[in-house]
């Protein structure tokens, strides 16, 4: 019997994975051509960001990928001076919530953009980004 | 069915380093709640082991602290919901009594957090949130509630003077209080001054004079039937209304950055099963690990309307002396948060004040005390009503 194959392609996830298999390891894929994908109930539709691979509405682990696209509004940040093992390299980055209205986006806000451009409501758009470290995350960019 | 009252409470200082293992740490606790209560480790028939298991390197300490403790052959159990475990052990506790199958149980809430650098232990508490979804961002406790302090600002333009007015408020009981970890003054002037470390920044807009300290502690409390209390204390403080809820563990799960929903569902709970409206709470304690989340409490708790905290910040009112005493032993800010420990030492101080034990923070004369005690950011909240 040959070895058994692990997907554990979630480590590629982030400065830092704390997982590394999930059944939504494809996220990490489409994260790698581009794409932020969330995932869609097949059987009643409800929407997920961050995707999951089951619906807690009807129970169905029959999903569907979307794609995070247009823009969403920003509804809460805050700018880390220190931040946990691991993430010394990162600092300082600026952890944030964005609405597209139906589902919600967590993660961080493009270093690109200056402290006093960063407004609550303002208009943001999610795209991929590769880290210093070569592993993958999504960054919010003015939209 | 009868009551469920509490007839012990203690607790250990709070403090930096604690010179001794686990066990050790939870036996001075048990110990300031035996000599509280007056009765003996036989008169215990069950206890209930509260903190966050990742600090440890010991594997369910429950069994180590039976004993330890000599609470053998008595059952023993485990409980953790982060900073909120040992009200989550109160509330199993009350259950269990009110059920019959116990009569007197010991709640043990501890943290020895100081064995690991407070970088790796927020990272720890970090990982009290998504650790799939969000931990791979670089997430802290203090950013997360810092993305609230941010959104509660922008809404009701309230402003970092109020926040750091929560500050000098704990800081002015925290003075006093023998069992906090930080016992020096704090005054509006530290924050306005650059060079002062309460000024310097943590995760805007919340600076190091907003957060709370990690520290080593054990609170121990003591609950009893009615009939046991009845026959083992000449001074029950009787449980009047619980109440707990959660919200979702990720940010983008969340409806509102402006508020912490789950406290105000238990609160409402806990008020309902009371038959008390906020008013009638004479004395309280909330869980400010950060200023902000003092201001969100009020709020839930319904001592204040949606962005009217700041009002009784500015208006004092939760002073010792205002309408509304909030965490008048210095709170989680001046205390210290060893994160299981934290909700018995929140009980300690309610049932202190509604005996009239309290010394130097004592309220005039309360019948109606309150503890809100939340984990994660926002994730559980237990509100615990007490009553003479």
């Amino acid at each position: 019997m040959g070895k058994r194959e692990v997907d554990d392609r979630f480590k590629k996830f982030g400065t830092v994975s704390f997982t590394s298999i999930t059944k939504t390891n494809d996220f990490v894929s489409q994260l790698e051509q581009g794409r932020i994908m969330g995932t869609k109930c097949t059987k009643c539709g409800l929407q997920f960001f961050p995707p999951r691979a089951d619906c807690y509405q009807c129970l169905s682990s029959d999903m569907e990928w979307f794609e995070v696209s247009g823009t969403g509004k920003l509804m809460a940040f805050s700018k880390l001076k220190y931040g946990p093992v691991g993430f010394e390299e990162d600092l300082p980055y600026c952890i944030a919530v964005v609405d597209y209205d139906g589902f919600k986006v967590f993660g961080r806000i493009d270093k690109e953009i200056e402290d006093h451009e960063i407004k609550i409501g303002m208009k943001m758009k999610t795209v991929a980004n590769t880290l210093p470290n070569d592993q993958l995350n999504y960054v919010f960019q003015k939209a | 069915m009868g009551k469920v009252a509490i007839i012990g409470v203690g607790q250990t200082a709070f403090v930096r380093g604690y010179p001794g293992s686990i066990r050790e740490l939870a036996f001075d606790g048990f110990k300031d709640c035996m000599n509280d209560a007056q009765i003996t480790a036989k008169d215990i028939d069950a206890s209930i082991v509260c903190s966050a298991p990742e600090y440890d390197k010991q594997r369910s300490p429950s069994g180590v602290f039976a004993e330890y403790l000599g609470l053998n052959p008595q059952p023993t159990f485990y409980v953790e919901s982060l900073c909120s475990s040992s009200t989550t052990g109160l509330k199993l506790a009350y259950s269990l009594i009110k059920s019959g199958l116990h009569d007197v149980i010991a709640v043990i809430g501890f943290q020895k957090m100081s064995e690991i650098s407070s970088a790796e232990s927020q990272e720890r508490m970090g990982r009290g949130t998504d650790v799939q979804w969000e931990s791979p961002f670089g997430t802290m406790m203090p950013a997360y509630y810092a993305m609230f302090a941010g959104a509660y600002m922008e809404k009701y333009g309230a402003t970092l003077e109020d926040l750091a007015l929560v500050r000098v408020k704990a800081s002015t009981y925290g003075q006093i209080n023998e069992k906090a970890v930080y016992r020096k003054a704090v005054t509006l002037e530290m924050f306005s001054d650059t060079e002062n470390p309460m000024s310097g920044p943590v995760s805007s807009p919340l600076r190091v004079g907003d957060c709370c300290a990690n520290a080593d502690g054990c609170s121990c409390v003591i609950l009893a039937s009615e009939e046991k209390a009845k026959e083992l204390s000449a001074k029950p403080v009787w449980i009047l209304g619980l109440g707990s809820a959660s919200n979702p563990v990720n940010m983008a799960a969340r409806n509102v950055f402006t508020a912490l929903d789950a406290a105000e569902i238990a609160a409402n709970q806990a008020y309902k099963m009371a038959g008390i409206a906020p008013k009638n709470v004479d004395v309280a304690e909330v869980h400010d690990c950060f200023t902000i989340a003092e201001m969100l409490a009020y709020e839930a708790l319904g001592f204040a309307k949606p962005g009217e905290a700041r009002d009784l910040v500015r208006g004092k009112e939760t002073y010792k002396e205002g309408s509304i005493p909030v965490n008048v032993d210095g709170g989680l800010l001046s205390k210290g948060h060893p994160i299981g420990a934290t909700g018995g030492s929140q009980v300690r101080t309610i049932v202190q004040q509604l005996r009239g034990e309290a010394g130097d923070i004592q309220v005039k004369d309360p019948e109606i005390g309150l503890v809100h005690n939340i984990g994660g950011v926002g994730l559980y909240a237990n509100v615990t009503i007490l009553g003479r």
